[in-house]
């Protein structure tokens, strides 16, 4: 463990931590991961190529935002390897609620990425299609969702898709929430209800140090892995700078709930390197150095230090990978650009499954209005 | 060090600086003023409202509170049971709902079932409204939500010298109060507030606009529509009458009735959904009080009844000058 101290703030040794800020590898009794080394370099190569990729999304999404393509972006630099950590752990049928900053669980369910941008252009409420990706829209109110979750899994649950000993069938879900979510009372519920019915869920909460300027232990004075025993389930921190480790956690959890023993917390130990969304300003409420600490523990860093040291990749391998993060920056430029102002009328369409004729007469009401001034030709 | 204006001047002030100015003038008042919220302490709040505060009177104060709306207007019922005067920030108006059951179920009924032995004293102070471009649940105008339920009182502020002084008077109040301010006016432009004036009542409206041909109502961010419809109106020699409501529980219609009676004509204007809005209420008390009087149906504007629209569109929901005048047209046709 590269530092120790309050356990609040600072991980203790029960952190499970497989490859250190300098991208050693090491090993942790707290967690059952076995692979073999090759098998492990080629795993590392995919994670590394999908934290790049969504670095240079991170970083693509920004400018847009500043150049007013976007109206707002919250940003996950920092934030890579607990996303894309626990999105690879997930099979194709599981099922994650995320937080508006999980994009990388977005990657890794295969949205693609102008679809989010549409969210934030503000054209749609994401232009995914959540059933078919296993992705559900952005949740904005804060923890609301982990209860979606957790119903969501109850369902699995009567389907008698868990436990079958099916790879193909036993289903599980992810509630995606952040430090400051713990908070409220619907992540408290959903912990309650999921652990009464034994649900196939697991809590995934990426606790990144802040909550927009208010910091972890405004929320918490304890840290939030040890909250599970007191609801019933097993918690476990992992470093969630750490991919490696954060992908092995995430499949023991899964495991186990795919498999019906039920839900588990998991605490991710990260840092939000970058504003809390484009409109904040975190210099106002924290410090640069702790900024730079953070900065010593950055997810992609112990990685390319991994693979490079052991010779698990070679500079072709690097250069692969910025000639890919290029074009997807180019199509996310060209593409967002190109993402069409909706027709208005469509703000009445899906608000309910069958339209009431009040709605459809405001609807009418609304065309012939807006078509006057067509045919006034100008508008007053 | 102070952002307050020293009494005796008048001072050019964004809305959202008069507001702050109307807070720290209250918790100079009364100590037993705290204010609650998320990001409220060092940040001074996502819109600033409460910069410098907590620096100037203490985190005992000015409360960091953890993300959870229905906690922190829990706990501002036992402050106030205990005599404090919380004054308790909403960071936007969607996220008001995970409080919803507090508010609507304890703050407005607790005067009530203690026959009025515990003091609810309490201050809700919600930005509410659209045209910020953001994404869902941060445009959002619940105000009927809350002026359906019998024991809490609503008032929305429209201009700098208002939220100096309503926020002030809200707090002043012994009875919970929902205060909306209109965010997108937060830091649009600066007004005169002159620290002297002795204000108008907190629960009045006021006739921002004399007028002869049509009376416009409204309140908060489309009363600047209303009053921008009225210019252009001018401009084709029609003379409209506006109307900031300020209070819309209690609503003073008085102004508004005495109104109707010399126009005949009535347009009500709001950015809430039509639908059992505001509008409603008010229309349906013209008629009832007016009817004799009336050239015209009173008609309503408002967002149309539909989940607030994403960013890109959302101009085409909110009421602005061309469906004011729109209804005007209309009104004046009969
Ligand atoms: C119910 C609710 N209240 C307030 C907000 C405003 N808000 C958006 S993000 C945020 C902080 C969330 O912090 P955390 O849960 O730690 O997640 P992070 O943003 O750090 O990823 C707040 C207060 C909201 N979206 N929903």
């Amino acid at each position: 463990m590269d530092i120790l101290g309050d356990p609040l703030t600072e991980p203790d040794d029960t952190m499970i931590q497989l490859l250190t800020p300098t991208g050693e590898r090491v090993e942790h009794s707290g967690v059952s991961w076995t692979a073999d080394a090759q098998a492990e370099a080629e795993l590392l190569r995919g994670f590394y190529r999908d934290m790049a990729l969504l670095r240079r999304l991170d970083v693509e999404a920004t400018a847009l935002q500043r150049h007013g393509e976007i109206g707002i972006w919250s940003q996950v630099l920092g934030q890579e390897a607990a996303n894309i950590g626990a999105g690879r752990a997930m099979r194709r049928q599981d099922y994650v609620f995320p937080t508006y900053r999980d994009h990388g669980f977005a990657w890794c369910k295969g949205v693609d990425p102008l679809g989010l941008l549409e969210l934030f252009r503000g054209v749609n409420r994401g232009g995914w299609d959540a059933t078919e990706t296993n992705c559900a829209y952005y949740t904005i109110v804060i923890g609301s969702h982990a209860l979606h979750a957790t119903g969501y899994a109850m369902g699995i649950q009567r389907d008698g898709a868990v436990g079958t000993g099916d790879p193909e069938r036993d289903t599980a879900v992810v509630a995606a929430f952040g430090d400051g979510a713990t908070a409220q009372g619907d992540v408290n519920e959903a912990l309650v209800f999921a652990a009464s019915y034994h649900s196939p869920v697991v809590f995934f909460c990426q606790n990144n140090q802040w909550a927009i300027s208010e910091p972890t232990e405004l929320h918490l004075r304890s840290p939030i892995y040890r909250r599970a025993a007191g609801f019933g389930m097993p918690g476990v921190r992992v470093d969630g700078n750490d991919v490696l480790a954060t992908y092995a956690v995430m499949t023991e959890a899964l495991n186990r709930a795919r498999e019906g023993q039920g839900p588990t917390l998991v605490e991710a130990f990260t840092y939000r390197m970058g504003s809390h969304t484009t409109t904040d300003d975190p210099t106002r409420y924290r410090s640069a150095d702790e900024l730079e600490a953070w900065r010593a523990r950055d997810p992609l860093a112990r990685v390319e230090a991994y693979l490079r040291r052991g010779g698990h990749a070679d500079q072709r391998f690097f250069d692969g990978i910025e000639a890919e993060a290029e074009e997807l920056g180019h199509r996310l430029r060209e593409g967002c650009k190109a993402i069409p102002t909706p027709d208005p009328v469509l703000m009445f369409d899906d608000v309910y499954a069958e339209m009431p004729a009040s709605l459809a007469a405001q609807r009418a009401e609304f065309v012939a209005y807006r078509d006057s001034f067509l045919t006034e030709g100008s508008v007053r | 060090m102070s952002s307050m204006p020293e009494p005796g001047t008048v001072e050019q002030l964004t809305l959202a600086k008069a507001l702050n100015a109307g807070l720290r003038r209250a918790m100079e008042d009364d100590p037993k003023v705290v204010l609650m919220g998320e990001d409220i302490g060092k940040l001074g709040g996502v819109f600033r409202i409460t910069d410098g505060l907590q620096k100037d009177f203490g985190a005992d104060r000015v409360l960091d509170s953890p993300l959870a709306e229905s906690g922190i207007v829990g706990t501002a019922v036992g402050l106030a049971m205990r005599g404090y005067r919380p004054v308790v920030e909403i960071q936007f108006d969607g996220f008001v709902y995970p409080a919803y059951d507090q508010i609507v179920s304890q703050v407005a009924k607790l005067h009530a079932r203690s026959r009025g032995r515990y003091p609810m004293s309490m201050v809700i102070r919600i930005p509410f409204g659209g045209g910020i471009g953001a994404v869902e649940h941060h445009s959002e105008s619940p105000e009927a939500q809350f002026a359906h339920t019998p024991g809490l009182k609503v008032v929305a502020c429209s201009n700098p010298s208002d939220g100096y002084w309503m926020v002030q008077q809200a707090i002043a109040h012994d009875d919970p109060v929902i205060f909306l301010e209109p965010k997108r006016q937060y830091h649009s432009g600066r007004a005169p507030v002159d620290v002297r004036a002795d204000p108008p009542a907190l629960f009045s409206s006021r006739v921002t606009r004399a007028g002869s041909d049509v009376t416009v109502i409204s309140y908060g961010p489309s009363v600047s529509v209303c009053l921008a419809s009225a210019d252009a109106a001018a401009g084709e020699g029609r003379s409209l009458e506006v109307i900031d409501l300020r209070t819309l529980s209690p609503l003073d219609l008085g102004p508004v009735f005495e109104s109707v009676r010399r126009t005949g004509r009535a347009v009500v204007v709001h950015e809430a959904h039509r639908n059992l809005g505001l509008g409603a209420e008010v229309a349906a008390s013209i008629a009832e009080e007016c009817f004799y009087s009336l050239a015209a149906p009173v008609l309503r504007v408002g967002g149309y009844d539909t989940p607030y629209p994403p960013a890109r569109i959302e101009e085409h929901f909110l009421p602005d000058l061309d469906r004011v005048l729109d209804a005007v047209d209309r009104v004046l046709a009969h």
